[in-house]
């Protein structure tokens, strides 16, 4: 698997139509206090067998973004504008009789907790069987029950045939993720949305499932969305990566780059907040200090002008998401910062990280 | 009930008893803290009429182990290893069912409530959950009143001693009138380390006090714990299942699997040179974030999950998914081993050490009773 992880730079070849292709997607839900902007502006593509991580803390609707690719976020209270294709399909627009043969069929989607995305008084084998006699009718109840089986083997179950039998409650929580992917295999999906798919495990189990995850990428060349905020995964088993913050993409790069050559303050003060396990203690982290803004009435231009030590008088107004690297046209990012200022103020004895920025 | 525990303590503790004398203690300072042999066994109860034991989960089974003046001791392992319930037992929040506890050398694995109390507020626990932890009803200054009433601050002094915990922890003075649900989640945890302070306490016992947080909030509040301690002199017990907070945090760091011990070593230590093979697999599953190390990096996934601390595996607890596992590793439960500067490891088939360190290996005290007396140093010889 060394060699797995050491090809998935190797992104598609340029030119390639893109599987997905969001574009200035914006959902707000009303509240009692006032619209909420979750999403403010987010643009990404995601290609086949491509690994697209959305990277940001609690409140930076990263969540949101991937729900309302699956019309999740949808209800009287909720304005979504802007577009979301899936090869060609406008996805925001879709009827709910069209969304049910996207979802599950094209679109399969993996949550945080799946003891809560599965029903806990069916047995897992039916389950997965109504999942798959729902998109294809034509197969009959034995079939869908050999192939249930045969899918909870290929995500390394033991004793399949005898655990398809079994309740949710009667998994350990690895088990039940895998099980979700064993779902998410069953009708090929183009895309995977897979939501903090391991926070909720060990790490050990972690390392299981992000193999799994690869796999299914493999077996079927399917795009996937990761959404996390565990930069660790992203390294594992991201190709490009998204980071938000506060409803808005803040940078939107390959994985290396992202590590070795961020270009927003804000990606600087993530790396610099992550304790590593490969080096010894040092005495302070780097924090970022404050605290995100509220989205209630997030701060005039860039939302992260408060935490950021650096920002100045044009910071009031709201930086585009363009490239500032003649080199590296992909690498976007949201900052008004002066590229060469910006390579040397982010080196903090020797490592990327946010300067003076004890919390 | 036996009310002068001291004495009880002073006639059945031998000399030294298990704590580790001479260099250890020079190096680390005084013993604070010790658990010898502690077992913490639930038992599951079944039928319909009569409740009979029908077995029992293993969750601490004869754990030893110090905590000394000033330092922190990381306590890491899977969901089910213990950690939580060790820490809990400690504190006398769960009753122990074997093996002792000694705070400062004073027997409390049987002390009274009575006895307890001046005890309890030299120890005080943080938990993971802030929201959960903090009453919704009470208002931050009530929450923090509470403790400082009962450590016997006068009453005209507790607002004021209330706004120096505030500002100690980073939060504004201002928000005492606040109840918990309008903090953000970080803020709350500085509630709760507020609360604990509070009480003046020596040594806090930090249950995955960060994992509920957002990485950047994280790093403030281990920011947080690093300056309280170097100005309070405090010692934590710093559990947690993020192997890289914990070896950003500790000195010493404890490796628990299924209820037992399986290494302990300082930090750098465990984390450079891991002895026993589960600690390798724990360390190996970590994705590190750096992605050009991360491709470099040699990774062997380990299969199967963590046994159930109802039927624990015979021998040595790993040995179901060890890739070193031989016959005797179901066998015989494998003694923690001393291989120098105090690097204890808990395995038959120890890893990363020389053939000098095998042959100077000594069985430790620490060593559960149950386990062989065999140590790796003999088989080599033999």
């Amino acid at each position: 698997m060394t060699e797995t992880s050491t090809s998935t730079t190797g992104a598609p070849a340029a030119g390639e139509a893109p599987l997905l292709d969001v574009d200035n997607l914006k959902v707000g839900f009303a509240t009692e206090d006032g619209m909420v902007q979750a999403v403010d502006g987010v643009s990404f593509t995601v290609k086949q067998g491509e690994v697209v991580a959305i990277v940001g803390e609690s409140g930076s609707g990263k969540s949101v973004t991937g729900m309302t690719l699956m019309g999740l976020t949808r209800g009287p209270n909720a304005r979504i504008q802007g577009s979301a294709k899936l090869n060609g399909q406008e996805l925001l627009t879709a009827s709910d009789n069209d969304l049910r043969k996207i979802r599950g069929n094209r679109i399969a989607m993996i949550f945080q907790d799946p003891i809560s995305s599965l029903n806990p008084v069916y047995r897992i084998g039916n389950q997965i069987v109504e999942q798959i006699r729902a998109h294809n009718p034509d197969v009959s109840k034995h079939d869908a029950m050999e192939q249930a089986i045969d899918l909870l083997a290929r995500v390394g179950i033991p004793r399949p045939r005898d655990r398809a039998r079994a309740y949710p409650h009667e998994f350990s929580g690895g088990m039940r993720q895998r099980v979700m992917i064993a779902m998410a295999l069953s009708c090929s999906p183009e895309l995977l949305i897979a939501d903090e798919p391991t926070t909720a495990l060990d790490v050990t189990i972690q390392a299981q499932i992000l193999e799994e995850i690869r796999t299914l990428r493999e077996q079927t060349n399917a795009g996937i969305i990761l959404i996390t905020h565990d930069l660790a995964v992203v390294a594992d088993i991201a190709d490009r990566v998204v980071v938000m913050y506060s409803g808005r993409v803040v940078e939107q790069t390959t994985l290396d780059d992202v590590f070795y050559d961020p270009q927003h303050p804000y990606t600087w003060g993530l790396l610099g907040s992550i304790t590593r396990v490969d080096r010894d203690r040092n005495t302070q982290l780097p924090a970022i200090p404050g605290q995100p803004p509220s989205l209630l009435k997030p701060p005039a231009g860039c939302h992260f002008r408060a935490r950021c030590p650096f920002a100045f008088e044009r910071c009031t107004e709201v930086p585009p998401l363009v490239s500032h690297l003649p080199d590296a046209p992909d690498h976007l990012d949201r900052c008004w910062l002066d590229v060469e200022r910006k390579r040397a103020v982010r080196n903090v004895d020797g490592e990327i990280a946010l300067l003076n920025a004890k919390g | 009930m036996s009310e002068n525990t001291e004495d009880v303590d002073q006639q059945t503790a031998p000399a030294g008893g298990l704590s580790p004398v001479g260099d250890e203690e020079q190096k680390h300072g005084s013993v604070l803290m010790e658990a010898e042999h502690l077992k913490v066994l639930f038992p599951i109860k079944s039928g319909l009429i009569i409740d009979r034991t029908v077995g029992h989960v293993h969750a601490v089974d004869d754990i030893s182990l110090s905590i000394f003046q000033g330092e922190t001791l990381g306590v890491v392992g899977e969901s089910g290893c213990g950690k939580t319930t060790l820490i809990r037992a400690l504190v006398r929040l769960v009753d122990s069912t074997g093996g002792k506890i000694k705070f400062r050398g004073v027997d409390i694995t049987k002390a009274s409530r009575h006895k307890l109390a001046p005890i309890r507020s030299e120890m005080q626990m943080v938990f993971q959950d802030p929201q959960a932890s903090l009453n919704p009803r009470k208002r931050v200054s009530q929450i923090l009143a509470t403790p400082l009433s009962m450590r016997g601050v006068p009453k005209s002094q507790i607002e004021s001693e209330s706004r120096k915990l505030l500002d100690r922890v980073g939060l504004n003075a201002e928000q005492l009138g606040r109840f918990p649900h309008e903090f953000s989640g970080g803020q709350r945890q500085r509630i709760g380390i507020a609360r604990a302070l509070a009480m003046s306490p020596q040594l806090l016992l930090l249950d995955e006090p960060v994992s509920a947080l957002d990485v950047s909030i994280q790093a403030q509040v281990i920011n947080l714990l690093d300056d309280l301690q170097h100005e309070l002199g405090l010692s934590y017990v710093f559990v947690a299942h993020d192997l890289s907070v914990v070896r950003h945090v500790s000195d010493r760091v404890a490796v628990l699997y299924v209820g037992k011990m399986m290494e302990l070593a300082s930090s750098d230590v465990l984390y450079g040179k891991p002895i026993h093979p589960y600690t390798q697999t724990l360390l190996a599953a970590i994705p590190i974030p750096d992605p050009r190390e991360n491709r470099l990096r040699e990774r062997r996934p380990i299969s199967g999950e963590v046994p159930s601390p109802i039927n624990p595996p015979a021998g040595c607890r790993f040995h179901t998914r060890c890739p070193f596992a031989t016959e005797i590793c179901g066998q015989v439960e494998p003694p923690l081993t001393d291989f120098g500067n105090g690097h204890l490891a808990a395995c038959h088939h120890p890893q990363n050490v020389t053939a000098e360190e095998i042959a100077a290996a000594k069985r430790s005290p620490l060593s559960p009773i149950a386990s062989g007396d065999a140590i790796p140093g003999d088989a080599a010889q033999a």
